[in-house]
């Protein structure tokens, strides 16, 4: 059967050969600790106009990555193209002669994309975090409170097991215009707008996105549920993950290519 | 590995469907090595869907096909058996030549060096650092064909290379091709030109409506179709065809009007006409091209005709490969389309995707 590190390689060398790449990520990047910078630059500023109930239950590790419902859109499109762009171009066809045993192309796919959307997800959380709290000036908090560490690392994971959720969508839908206008309204739209309607919200917080930014607060508000933990809702989503890529894995297994 | 295995290609009763449309129908023939194997046939015959069978990217409905003995997904580094290329778009455009023509020799562990070395085969070497989306036509078909020189394979595929190529990459492809086989490697190509084929292949394999029509040696297939025969025109047709058939000859009337003779030549039929003063407007030897023998013998399967019963070609019996039905060869009269437009209806193939 094919040789592992030769497909791991070869799928490396495609991934860091188109543009998309270099774009996205950097762009996910930017814009998640840009913005989550400006953002804790504003409630620095503007500290004294919160209410005193706002000022008690201030999560300064979930603020500076304020921006990451924003910078997220970016690693969606990362996913989505990982995978889509093989079929929208026609180089699946060139990609699957190559490599006839679909689940070692499909593996190697994953673990490459996975393995550079960790790196790249954990520098973006730790830049986002340590800057974020230079910019919250006395109302910051430290890497070393209880829960920061955990949350800033499950930001990464975060990041990290939503571009995997959206290689296994896009490997199902096989186009990325078809990926991409279903995922990008889905996470910025409609999961946050279910989650402030009264009875949707109990189900919306199953929803990959809902569940895995749990792990991101550290400080417990009044309305904030308690059904699962920070890492439940990690699990949660890995469970989203697990089931998105097996659907991919079945669509690339049963369709001629 | 198995050297002793020579690089073929067989395909045992290799059927595929869509739905109630059969594009790929029993298909059973090797392809050998040593010799440029031509795959004829026209447009929406299935040999693109073959081809694809072949590398393992669309599954049989039912049947087999093997590389060297196995199945191709069996292959752990498939490009060093088989190199091919079925579209020459089927790449990243935003990728640079090299890096595309990299990533596909590392999946197979062959050398580094190779894509260099392929570069330089199809002429690419200066446009290596290009994204390929800039490529012109010509050079995705070197690029294409690029990437399967890249494992020096003993086997190679091509679907219709030259389609849309200058002359002068027609005959660059032409040349390859042949200095492939004179290596003793297999090579297969497709083409929906006769005239194409009859300029490479050496042998022929024809399909129609997915089914097999003919698997010749080009020679063969040549004798056996360049049928000649005597056009004769005059204003007295009726008695002329009396005096003909009087003096032996199997006489053929065609739809506009003239008189076909396969048996006599064209003085013998002018003595005679002139015995019995039969003014003759035109007499005429004539030979029957290989794209009309093709055309003939793929009649019956053409996918789309361009309007009710194809009427090219005279009505003969030239000796058709076998497995020709009976009565197939003239068969304008039964040929399937009952209205103009019918055969619009059928499934489309999948070549618009």
């Amino acid at each position: 059967m094919a040789n592992p590190s030769a497909v791991l390689q070869s799928e490396w060398t495609k991934i860091r050969s188109v543009r998309s790449t270099v774009w996205t990520l950097a762009l996910a990047l930017i814009v998640t600790v840009g913005l989550g910078a400006v953002i804790c630059a504003v409630i620095n500023g503007t500290w004294n106009d919160r209410s005193p109930l706002d000022q008690a239950t201030f999560d300064a590790t979930a603020a500076s990555f304020s921006a990451i419902v924003l910078g997220q859109l970016a690693l969606i499109v990362f996913g989505v193209l990982i995978i889509s762009s093989e079929y929208s171009t026609g180089m699946i066809r060139t990609s699957l002669a190559a490599v006839p045993q679909r689940g070692s192309f499909y593996g190697a796919k994953i673990a490459v994309a996975g393995g550079l959307a960790f790196v790249v997800s954990m520098v973006t959380s730790f830049l986002s975090f340590f800057v974020g709290q230079v910019l919250l000036g006395s109302h910051r908090t430290s890497i070393g409170d209880p829960g920061v560490l955990r949350a800033v690392f499950g930001a990464g994971l975060y990041m990290t097991l939503l571009v995997l959720f959206c290689v296994g969508v896009a490997g199902m839908l096989r186009s990325p215009m078809l990926g991409m206008s279903i995922l990008m309204p889905f996470f910025f739209l409609v999961t946050p707008i279910l989650s402030v309607v009264p009875k949707a919200k109990d189900v919306a917080r199953y929803f990959p996105d809902r569940a895995g930014q749990k792990i991101i607060q550290v400080v417990q508000t009044p309305d904030n549920h308690t059904s699962y933990g920070p890492w439940g809702g990690i699990l949660i989503m890995a469970l989203w993950v697990a089931a998105s890529l097996l659907g991919g894995y079945l669509v690339l297994k049963k369709r001629d290519a | 590995m198995l050297a002793s295995l020579a690089p073929m290609i067989e395909l045992q009763g290799l059927t595929k469907r869509y739905g109630d449309k059969t594009a790929v129908d029993h298909l059973t023939f090797t392809v050998r090595p040593g010799v440029v194997t031509g795959f004829l046939g026209p447009n929406g015959a299935g040999k693109s869907t073959t081809m694809r069978m072949v590398l393992g990217l669309d599954a049989p409905s039912s049947g087999d096909v093997r590389i060297d003995g196995r199945r191709y997904a069996q292959l752990s580094e498939p490009l060093k058996y088989i190199g091919a290329l079925l579209d020459a778009k089927d790449v990243h455009g935003g990728r640079t030549a090299y890096n595309h023509l990299l990533c596909l020799a590392q999946s197979n562990r062959i050398p580094r060096h190779r894509v260099d070395e392929v570069l330089e085969t199809v002429g690419l070497t200066a446009v290596a650092k290009k994204r390929s989306k800039g490529f012109s036509l010509g050079m995705g078909q070197r690029l294409g064909i690029a990437a399967a020189l890249l494992g020096d394979p003993e086997i190679l595929m091509f679907d219709e290379p030259v389609n849309g190529l200058d002359p002068e990459g027609i005959h660059w492809i032409r040349n390859l091709m042949k200095g492939l086989a004179a290596q003793g490697r297999t090579v297969f190509v497709s083409s929906h030109l006769m005239s194409e084929m009859a300029l490479t292949a050496e042998h022929l394999i024809v399909i129609g409506r997915g089914r097999l029509l003919a698997d010749t040696s080009m020679a063969d297939f040549i004798q056996q179709n360049s049928r000649s025969y005597v056009r004769l025109r005059t204003p007295q047709p009726e008695r002329l065809q009396d005096i003909l058939t009087a003096a032996g000859h199997t006489v053929v009337s065609t739809a506009d009007g003239s008189f076909e003779i396969q048996d006599g030549d064209a003085a013998e039929l002018g003595t005679l006409a002139a015995q019995h003063q039969v003014v003759l407007h035109e007499l005429s030897p004539q030979r029957a091209s290989l794209e009309e023998a093709f055309m003939r013998l793929t009649a019956e399967a053409v996918e789309y005709h361009a309007g009710g019963p194809t009427g090219f070609g005279p009505a003969g019996t030239g000796a058709l490969p076998q497995d020709v039905p009976a009565g197939q060869a003239p068969g304008q009269e039964q040929a399937p389309a009952p209205e103009w437009g019918a055969q619009w209806r059928n499934p489309g193939s999948r070549k618009g995707r």
